[in-house]
């Protein structure tokens, strides 16, 4: 894996066989043929284009077999796979609905296609990204050739080179180094004049003034034949810094806005029944409040709404985290991001496009990251004091030359110039990114993925874990209790029949008697239960109700019971038997939350699922600290709780319940098997079955802080040593360069020992 | 020394004109898909000989 490769979104296959991200149903994508048109756009001419992200595309490999199914179609321009962004771009030319059919060419792979419209996306954070590209490539080429030339100057002081050779130099450098210095400081002015303009100075502030001064001194010294110019310094220094920014805005980059991951989330195009009858194809947003829809099987919900004809079972682990599917009939709401489970549904529209729980629980993150965005990182609260000390001492510098020695102005503008150019930060530009590139790259190798650039900070200095529970302390698949003996011929019966449904707890089954005879003729009644005809009698698994054992405090119709799911089975000629499902624990959960212990962290759990389930994996982990049945404001407002209390909380966990806390903790972490709105909100993503991670990334954290401060010291010890030889004035061109040189070489080295294996 | 007249014009004109194709692969988007482009030269299209009697021509 390279740092590239953010998408740890997409997830492998679970180990029960199922896509994970789409809960405990399979996605069935035949249910949005028809919808992909709606995206097409026309090109004029009788070409039309779409675009769509793939999911499940991880490699080289299954680039080549997507792009490979187009190669031989017919009139289709271009089909090309985007391996970075997980993009289809297709041209072909003929009828729209094409769409259609070049699609499920490509989901008969197994890939999931969703189209969406570009132009909605922003690529903002591409634009900028290149524009730093742009100037590094400038400042780069610029910095070599007036470097070549530099060094024949300096050489040429210990030689006999004339001034009218020493002039020449000095005008070609002249001539590469002020448009360079033009075209590649943009970035710095720019930053520089917002800040100035609303009175605060930042680190831009003080490079912008020492490279704009050097580059104009410096051509004024060449007009007049002096023999020191500063250029090299300049652009030098500009290249640094921009390498610094580039790294920087690269670990930014990673967090992708919650709008394109809220696209994939959304279904792509509902069918709309109007009143003659006839069903059309529309945008979930385009849908109007008191609208029919029908939603298909396995189909995802693409507005909220109140069910009108159907009963079905909704996965609804999306929004309340749980694993086991909610039957929901006539009169009961959906909510948009949800799928359909088992039967098709007729649904009126009640909330559409803005107005769905989705988008209200987006807008909740939004709010939180924009407060998240206010935390000023170590590094600009450094240079908050810094900026202002650096243009003291160059005032000081220039008045002191002229008052107390006595000097022409010139001499003293070229000694205060000096001192800014050696005071400008360009290690310390280097310090914070440096380090925390390479703590991206030994998380990576570790599986997993750092998305934010302060996140390192942040987490080396939390006292206080939030942690959910469905999908992060337990894997999300329910798991059989231990059967007595006696049972056991009946478990290997209902397994029979349990191989046949798609719901979780059948599948938890089935999966504990994988060597059961599996039987065909199995009828499921959704939401009730399986039942078989034998020549005995019928057996029936499934509900309380469904099997007609006496009621005690459940619901009919509904798996769940106080004491936790359970299935009935009943056969002919036996005691109806019940089968208890508990939650699987993650392997070292025990040993994660332990260990955090030790480190003094608090540890509390927050879960949106039933209160009972929560305190036993409360009591399991022996933490004190919990709350069963919290929505997802109420989360949030937990997390403001603890943080006005002056603890700095992280948060991990998974489900969309979960994504705004993530968005308000101080930093969150989310497991890869999250839905894909939380990994967006989270700080950081981990891949596989194991809690560890979480342990590893907060070692980083604090090894990472540690490296960032040495950094910090030997940047200023750099500055500390320079800045008197400057303002005594004997800093020349030639010590400049080596000193900023050589003060970034020892940085990025000194950041380079994260990457080293420690003995322990 | 009128050799550097001509000598680092040229020099620097070589440097510019290297700066100025990496700018032109910039912006015809030749860096948009790194990852895919690494992987592509391993793509293996073998073509099965459709029109055989073509190469006789």
């Amino acid at each position: 894996m390279t740092p590239n490769d953010v998408d740890l979104a997409v997830k492998a296959p679970s180990a029960n066989g199922q896509s994970s991200d789409t809960g405990p149903f399979a996605l069935d994508d035949t249910a949005l043929s028809g919808g992909y048109t709606a995206y097409v756009r026309d090109l004029g001419d009788g070409r039309h284009a779409l675009d769509c992200m793939v999911e499940g595309v991880h490699c080289g490999g299954c680039v080549n077999r997507i792009e490979r199914v187009f190669q031989r179609t017919e009139n289709v321009e271009k089909a090309r796979v985007n391996l970075s962004t997980r993009r289809l771009a297709l041209v072909w030319s003929g009828a729209a609905d094409r769409a259609d059919a070049l699609c499920s060419a490509v989901t008969a792979l197994g890939y999931r296609l969703v189209p969406f419209d570009p132009s909605r996306l922003s690529d903002e954070d591409r634009r900028e990204e290149k524009e730093l590209l742009r100037a590094m490539a400038v400042a780069g080429f610029a910095a070599a050739n007036v470097m070549l030339l530099s060094v024949s100057v300096w050489a040429g002081y210990f030689g006999d080179m004339g001034p009218a050779t020493r002039s020449l130099l000095h005008w070609f450098s002249a001539l590469v180094a002020c448009p360079a210095i033009i075209y590649a400081g943009r970035p710095f002015f720019r930053s520089a004049w917002t800040a100035l303009r609303h009175r605060r100075t930042n680190m831009d502030v003080p490079i912008s003034l020492g490279v704009i001064l050097a580059g104009a001194m410096s051509l004024h010294e060449t007009i007049v034949g002096g023999i020191h110019t500063y250029f090299d310094s300049a652009v030098t220094l500009l290249f640094f810094l921009l390498v610094g920014r580039f790294l920087d805005r690269r670990a930014r980059g990673r967090a992708r806005s919650a709008g394109t991951r809220l696209l994939a989330l959304r279904a792509s195009s509902v069918t709309v029944l109007r009143d003659d009858g006839t069903r059309v194809f529309r945008r979930p947003e385009d849908v109007a409040t008191g609208e029919r829809l029908l939603v298909g099987t396995g189909e995802r919900v693409g507005v909220d709404g109140t069910i009108l004809n159907g009963t079905t079972e909704i996965d609804t682990s999306l929004i309340t985290g749980e694993a086991i599917p909610k039957v929901s009939g006539p009169g009961d709401p959906v909510f948009a991001g949800t799928i359909n489970g088992t039967a098709p549904i007729t649904i009126e529209a009640t909330g559409t496009g803005d107005d769905t729980l989705l988008a209200e629980i987006a807008r909740l993150m939004e709010a939180a990251e924009q407060r998240r965005s206010r935390y000023v990182e170590l590094a600009d609260r450094v240079a908050r004091h810094y900026a202002p000390v650096v243009h003291g001492l160059a005032l000081a510098t220039l008045i002191g030359w002229i008052a107390i020695m006595s000097a022409p102005w010139q001499t003293a503008l070229l000694h205060a110039v000096a001192v800014l150019i050696i005071t400008c930060p360009c290690a310390l530009g280097l310090a914070v990114p440096v380090v925390q590139v390479v703590a991206s790259d030994r998380l990576i190798r570790r599986g997993v993925l750092l998305k934010s650039a302060s996140a390192l900070e942040r987490l080396a200095q939390i006292d206080h874990v939030v942690f959910d529970k469905t999908g992060t302390l337990t894997d999300g698949t329910p798991e059989l209790s231990p059967v007595p003996a006696e049972h056991r011929v009946a478990l290997d019966i209902a397994a029979g029949l349990a191989a046949s449904s798609k719901h979780p707890l059948a599948r938890a089954l089935a999966r504990a008697a994988p060597d059961a005879v599996v039987v065909d003729g199995v009828e499921e009644t959704p939401g009730m239960g399986l039942k078989l005809d034998t020549d005995d009698g019928e057996v029936r698994l499934g509900s309380r109700a469904w099997c007609g054992v006496a009621a005690m405090t459940s619901t009919p119709g509904n798996a769940n019971s106080p004491s936790g799911p359970e299935l009935w089975f009943t056969s002919p000629g036996r005691e109806p038997v019940r089968f208890a499902f508990r939650e699987r624990l993650r392997p070292d959960a025990e040993e994660v939350v332990q260990r955090l212990r030790d480190r003094n962290i608090g540890i509390e759990i927050l879960s949106g699922d039933r209160a009972d389930s929560v305190a036993r994996i409360a009591r399991t982990l022996s933490i004190s600290d919990w709350r069963g049945e919290v929505t997802p404001s109420e989360k949030c407002a937990r997390l403001e709780e603890l943080s006005r209390s002056g603890r700095r909380v992280l948060m991990i966990g998974d489900g969309l319940n979960d994504a705004a806390a993530l968005a308000a903790a101080h930093v969150s972490i989310s497991p890869s098997t999250a839905a894909d709105i939380s990994q967006t909100a989270a700080d950081a993503v981990f891949q596989g079955a194991s809690l560890s991670p979480v342990i590893e990334t907060l070692a980083v954290a604090d090894r990472a802080a540690t490296l960032v401060r040495q950094n910090f010291m030997l940047a200023f010890g750099y500055n500390v040593f320079t800045i008197p030889l400057a303002v005594a004035g004997l800093v020349t061109p030639l010590i400049a360069a080596l000193a900023m040189s050589g003060s970034s070489i020892v940085v990025v080295c000194n950041a380079l020992r994260l990457s080293r294996r420690k003995r322990s | 020394m009128s050799a550097l007249l001509y000598l680092i014009p040229i020099a620097l004109f070589l440097g510019l004109a290297g700066l100025v194709a990496f700018l032109w692969a910039l912006r015809s988007g030749q860096f948009e898909d790194l990852d895919g482009a690494a992987e592509r030269i391993l793509f293996d299209d073998d073509d099965e000989p459709e029109h055989p009697s073509k190469d006789q021509r």
